[in-house]
């Protein structure tokens, strides 16, 4: 009973911000509203068990992308209301697709079932919790049986972080960069003379 | 009713699927809101995969959860890169703007 309270206000709250996402008049809302639907989203994968995931999503959606999406939505001057001209125009359209969409959806839902040996399927059974906890058991699947997968996503990553570093990074014309190679190679010789100056004669 | 099971949490998931699509027909203009529709359809399939990996017990549906993750997060990035250098080239992100590649 009361875990299906619990279960019904996070999912409640995950469509609803989820709507306010996509109808939010102003970008900032909607990103503060995105942050909104991870954060209980996070409350429905740690009502299924999975405790390290919902963490995950905590720190690096909420904690990195959406403050990404933040940072980007505010630096970037966007006229909002001419981006929202004829924001009705598309709504038929996307409201029959998406009603199209979700109506497979629910006959696909409507007509599944277990396969029989499912219990013999699976790949990696979940210890109990007084064996290992969540992010143990996850933790020794991902470093054993999918190492490999591990690295190439550390690999994806590492891609990303070069590739953005590489869009965004502009060398602006005329700006003053220290040379260390040259200020290292300097010596005395060059830059300092020394004169014999007479007095009241100057130089 | 008041017993949580599978198909409750695909129902959500796939709420939440279809918001995603949605907003994308809904906000044509805006790169950035059709990137935010994006991370709401990868997050309905990561709550679909954790939620088949909990009622199966089988733990490989939260890895590859993780790994959804990892490609959503690099790939926000890349697109949010992309955004910026637009909007420094031509002083807009309207996505009927983008079509300089258009032969």
């Amino acid at each position: 009973m009361f875990a299906a309270l619990i279960f019904y206000m996070f999912a409640g709250l995950t469509v609803a911000s989820g709507v306010a996402v996509i109808s939010a008049r102003n970008p900032v809302h909607s990103v503060l509203f995105l942050i909104l639907c991870f954060f209980n989203a996070a409350g429905l994968f740690l009502l299924l068990g999975a405790e390290f995931l919902a963490m995950v999503l905590v720190v690096v959606y909420v904690g990195a992308v959406a403050v990404l999406f933040l940072f980007v939505v505010m630096m970037l001057d966007i006229n909002v209301v001419k981006l929202r001209e004829g924001f009705l125009q598309y709504l038929p359209t996307g409201a029959l697709i998406g009603l199209v969409l979700l109506l497979e959806l629910t006959v696909v839902f409507a007509g599944w079932a277990f396969a029989p040996d499912v219990e013999a399927l699976v790949a990696a059974p979940a210890p109990t919790a007084d064996v290992a906890s969540n992010t143990e058991a996850l933790g020794r699947l991902l470093y054993t049986t999918y190492a490999y997968l591990f690295q190439a996503s550390g690999v994806i990553l590492l891609v990303a972080m070069v590739g953005t570093i590489l869009l965004t990074l502009r060398v602006r014309a005329g700006g003053r960069k220290q040379k260390i190679a040259d200020q290292v190679a300097r010596r005395a010789a060059d830059t300092l003379e020394i004169r014999k100056v007479p007095t009241g004669g100057g130089i | 009713m008041f017993e949580i099971g599978l198909s409750h949490y695909l129902t959500v998931a796939a709420i939440l699927f279809t918001l995603g699509v949605f907003g994308i027909f809904l906000n044509r203009k805006n790169v950035i809101i059709i990137m935010m529709s994006i991370e709401l359809m990868l997050l309905a399939v990561n709550l679909n995969l954790v939620a088949f990996s909990s009622f199966l017990n089988d733990l490989v549906g939260q890895v590859f959860a993780m790994f959804i993750l990892t490609v959503a997060a690099a790939e926000a990035a890349i697109g949010l890169a992309i955004v910026v250098v637009f909007f420094r080239n031509r002083g807009t992100i309207a996505v009927e703007e983008i079509s300089q590649l258009k032969g």
